[in-house]
Parts: C-alpha cells; structure tokens; sequence
C-alpha cells in the first residue's frame, strides 16, 4: 500500500540483546536527561506571584467603555448581540432623559446589558462590530467562579471605572492598547 | 380587452422585454428583476405623483426609440421617464449611471446623520442599503450638518428632521389617504422643513403609513422607539377583524410580546397589494393592538437571506427528539443554572412591548406603568417646547 505521507517509520521486530534486556544503560540515559534539566532556565513561571505581560493581540474579558468625561459610550445598537456567534450578548435600551446627559453620551443608552461568560468565546468580534467604541476586550481574564451565576456579567461589572472619580482603576482597566480615545468621529 | 394598451419593446441591461405604452422605465425594470431595478428613495407606486425628487433611480437611455435612435444627452429619472418602442436602456452597465448614482449618495448623506446605532431605522433603512450598495465609505463634507431637534407629531408618530431626506412621501401620504392633511414641508431648499402648523396632532386613522413609507429614520414609531433593534424581531404575518382597513399586517414579535405592528411589504419595500389595493393599516391596528391575542397569527413572513433581518433567526420546522433523554434513562438533566433567575434582561415584570414610548431609566428602578404613562407625555411636550436649534 503506498503510505498516505513521507513521515512512515517501520516498527523493529528485532530481538533485544542482553544489555537492551536488562534496562539499565537506557534508564541512565533517561536520567541523565532529567538532571541535565535541574540546569537549565525554567521554562514556567510561578504564576500568582509572578506574571506575564499579554500578548498585544490577547482578548480577554469585555469591558463597557466611557468617553473623557465619563459618559457610557454604549448605545445599545445591538451590533455585538448579532455579531456575536455565540449569542452571549443581550440588552435593553433605554431613552436618555432630561438631566441624565452627564451619565450617557447619546439619547439612547443601554439599561442592561449582558454577557454570559459561559458562553463567550472571546472571539472579539463584538469590539469589531462596535461602532461607538464601546466594547474592548481587556488585558485580564474572567474569574473563576464556584456557581455558574457568577458568570453572568451585567452592566456593573462590565463598566469601567468613571475616569475622574477614579482615574487610577480607568488607566488600569483600559489597558495599553487604546485604539480610538476620541471616539470614530460619528458620534454627532 | 379593449383598453388595454399596445405592449411595446425595451431593452434594459440587455434584457428585453414587452410593456404597456405609458410604462415608466423603472416600472418596466422592475417588471425584469430586482437584479435591473434602478433604486428609489422618494418613487412610491401606490402613491400617485411621488417620484422626480430623489434622482437616485438615474439612468443611461442609450437609444431613444426605433423612430429615433439617438441616445438621450442626459441621464434621466427613470421613475418619471416613460418608455418608448425600442428603447435600449443602461442601469448597472452603465459607468455614468453607477457614477451619478455616487454623486446621489452623496448629496443624500450631506445631511443625513450617523446615527444608526440609535436610529429605529437600521436594520430596514433604504438609505443604509443605497450608501452601502452605491456611496463611497467617506465623507467629503466638512461644513455644519443641519440638525433639528426631534418632535413628536401626534402621539404615536416622532419626527427626527435631521434624518429627513426630503422625499415628500409623507406628504403624499397624508394627501392621498388621510381627508385633511395637517402637515407639509415648510421653508425651501435648504431650510426646508417637515411640520405640523404649530405642532397640531395628527390624529387621523391613517397617519401611521407615513411611518411605513419614509424610506429612513425621519418618522418613526413612538411605541416601538428604542425597544428592540428590528433583527433581533420575528416579523410574522398576521390579521385581524378591522371595521377600518384591511387588518393584514406584519407583527414583530420576540416570544409572546408583539413589539410593532407595521403594514405587509413587498420586495420594493412597498406596501402590499392584497386584493388589488394597497394594504395600509390603521392607527388602531397599528398602535393599539400590541398583544398576540388581538392577532390570528398566519406565519412567519419570509424575509430576503440577505437581509440582516432574517439573522439569528432559527426557523426549524420539527424538533429532532432529545437524545439526552435517552441516555438519562427518561431523567430529566439537572439544571445547574437557569439563566432566566440569574439574568437581568428580559424581566417577567417588565414588558417593554406595551409601554407607551421608550423605556427610561424609570422603567428598570421603580417600575409603575400608570405613572410612567403620565410622566412620558410631560417630557414629550418639554421637548417640544424648544423645537428648533440652528
């Protein structure tokens, strides 16, 4: 039969001789691999104390963007929920009334908004479709949870800090990799 | 029959065709396909006079007629232009046209805001697809964008007059099938503007197809504002007993709320002819009737595969039978979670569907449906108030 790729190595039917019997040279070999190791760089870190930076490419758990002066940036459009293949996203707009402007950038707001953690992929096609610059996926990680509930994210816990009441938590919660700080420019 | 009109030949994108004399060439391409189709914003078959504004349906007449076959120097409106024996016509094949067709766009969006993501419209906005399909993705303007601030007109309709792209089919709407029209457009060119005389309501019985006409965002309906985007809805074909108009409509439902009733449409997003009339709807179908119980549900309208309309939407005819079930031994799963205790969204109390307008941030703090009625049309006659900023 011809091999279906060039990688085929035959099996040795071959008897063993009596060094190869006994195991020894062979276990000494395995060893001396092991403690040429004790030697060398780890390749693992010591995760809680210590760190690594992520990749400039890493997508990790959404947050809801503000604009500079504090203002949700969300409009509820609804372009996530769709983008998003596995329906993990939902919402509910509301209409922005008189006096609420310094909370909600544009007439229309998200009154609740939802991401199930349980089914997010963090594909980040929701950050794509996002025309307000309003959803990122950040630089951490969703935390574990013992009850399935705990996954359910709503607005409180996607919205990032208010960047002049606590602009420490903003800086930290936005990242290094800021895109569009002033918005499309469709925003009027 | 002994009325009926010669049939005559033209050619439109290389496919000829035999129409009535007294045809206009977009009619007669819309007779082919929508593949040949010039686009319109303001041309409304059933609305008599509509058409002539808009000039995205421009097209090439290469050859006038047998008699004379000279091309015709200019592009012309195909809504407003009839055909002739032997007319050759250039809609996609032709440069000039595609390139017009551009310029339109342009013009159309000069005014016209970004404001899709709040806009109701998304989703079924000709003007969405037209830029799509013909504009450039940029703008080239760069000077004050005319902005009004939105009124109500009547209590069911609101009027965002920055998104009006002046095509005047409200105004035919209101002519045409209401008895006495109580808005019209005021000022002219530029400052042209859509108004009621000193914001007299619109309360007759048909003055909700404008809704159903405008081809964007500039009417929309007040009891759908800002509750669902219109591709998360199911629209679903349905009737009722009406002693005003036909009762055929489409309903947009998600689950058992219907979030908005509109009239049937068909594929030139025209209302339907059933029984050859026009279908419009009433106010009271339109508005008032926002419970599946008041509707004799026939099924789900067929929505075009392209549309973003039809996404997400998961039409299976019969469930295939759990396998689950079988490897439980007939025990049900347990459930470690159900999403409807845990989730904010979509509250048994709270049915956006029947509000009267928007939901606020009123709706989801302390919820109480009989004041919030009374609280929404205070702030409606605030807005009012102040209609017009420059």
């Amino acid at each position: 039969m011809e091999p279906l790729t060039n990688r085929i190595e035959h099996v040795s039917r071959k008897q063993m001789s009596f060094w190869e019997k006994i195991y020894l040279p062979a276990v000494l070999k395995g060893m001396g691999i092991t403690f040429r190791h004790m030697f060398k760089k780890p390749p693992t870190i010591k995760y809680p104390e210590k760190k690594r930076v992520f990749s400039p490419v890493f997508r990790g758990l959404q947050i809801l963007n503000r604009d500079a002066e504090g203002r949700e940036n969300c409009t509820a459009c609804g372009l996530c929920a769709v983008a998003c293949p596995a329906e993990a996203i939902t919402m509910e707009a509301a209409e922005r009334k008189a006096g609420e402007e310094h909370l909600y950038r544009e007439e229309k707001y998200a009154a609740k908004y939802e991401i199930n953690m349980l089914r997010c992929i963090f594909c980040g096609l929701c950050e794509e479709a996002c025309p307000k610059d309003a959803v990122y996926l950040s630089e951490t990680v969703a935390q574990a949870n013992f009850a399935r509930k705990g996954f359910i994210y709503g607005k409180e816990d996607l919205l990032i800090p208010h960047p002049l009441k606590d602009p420490e938590a903003f800086a930290k919660a936005k990242g290094s990799r800021i895109k569009h700080p002033e918005g499309h420019g469709n925003e009027h | 029959m002994a009325d009926e009109k010669p049939l005559i030949k033209i050619t439109i994108d290389g496919i000829t065709i035999q129409v009535p004399e007294g045809t206009s060439i977009l009619n007669a391409a819309r007779m082919i396909g929508p593949e040949v189709a010039p686009p319109t914003m303001c041309y409304y078959s059933k609305l008599q006079d509509s058409g002539g504004k808009c000039r995205t349906c421009l097209v090439e007449v290469s050859a006038g007629s047998t008699k004379d076959p000279r091309p015709m120097p200019k592009l012309v409106a195909s809504c407003r232009t009839n055909v002739m024996d032997g007319m050759v016509v250039k809609n996609t094949t032709s440069e000039k046209t595609l390139d017009a067709r551009k310029g339109v766009v342009e013009f159309l969006l000069i005014n016209h805001p970004l404001d899709c993501p709040i806009c109701d419209q998304a989703g079924e906005c000709y003007l969405q697809d037209l830029s799509y399909g013909h504009g450039d993705g940029f703008t080239r303007y760069e000077f004050k964008r005319r902005t009004f601030v939105r009124e109500d007109i009547g209590p069911y309709i609101q009027l965002h007059m920055t998104r009006c792209i002046l095509c005047y089919r409200c105004v035919y709407v209101a002519n045409q099938l209401t008895d006495n029209r109580v808005h019209g457009i005021l000022d002219r060119g530029d400052q042209s503007d859509i108004s009621t005389y000193i914001s007299r309501a619109i309360d007759n019985d048909f003055s909700g197809n404008m809704i159903d006409v405008c081809p964007v965002g500039a009417l929309t309906d007040r009891t759908f504002r800002f509750k669902n985007r219109v591709w998360f809805l199911k629209p679903m074909d349905a009737h009722r007993d009406c002693d005003k108009c036909c009762g055929k409509v489409t309903l947009w439902t998600r689950g058992e709320e219907v979030f908005r009733v509109t009239s049937r449409k068909d594929p030139w997003g025209e209302v339907q002819d059933i029984d050859g009339k026009a279908a419009w709807i009433c106010n009271t179908c339109r508005f008032e009737k926002k419970k599946a119980a008041d509707w004799v549900i026939e099924g789900p309208t067929s929505i075009d595969r392209h549309s973003v309309i039809s996404a997400n939407h998961y039409e299976v005819k019969e469930m295939p039978p759990d396998p689950l079930n079988k490897v439980l031994d007939n025990h049900s799963p347990m459930l470690l979670m159900d999403i409807r205790e845990t989730s904010q969204v979509n509250q048994p109390d709270i049915d956006l569907s029947i509000l009267p307008g928007p939901a606020t941030s009123y709706t989801f703090k302390d919820h109480d449906e009989a004041t919030e009625i009374s609280k929404a049309n205070e702030e409606r006659l605030k807005i009012n108030d102040h209609k017009k900023v420059y």
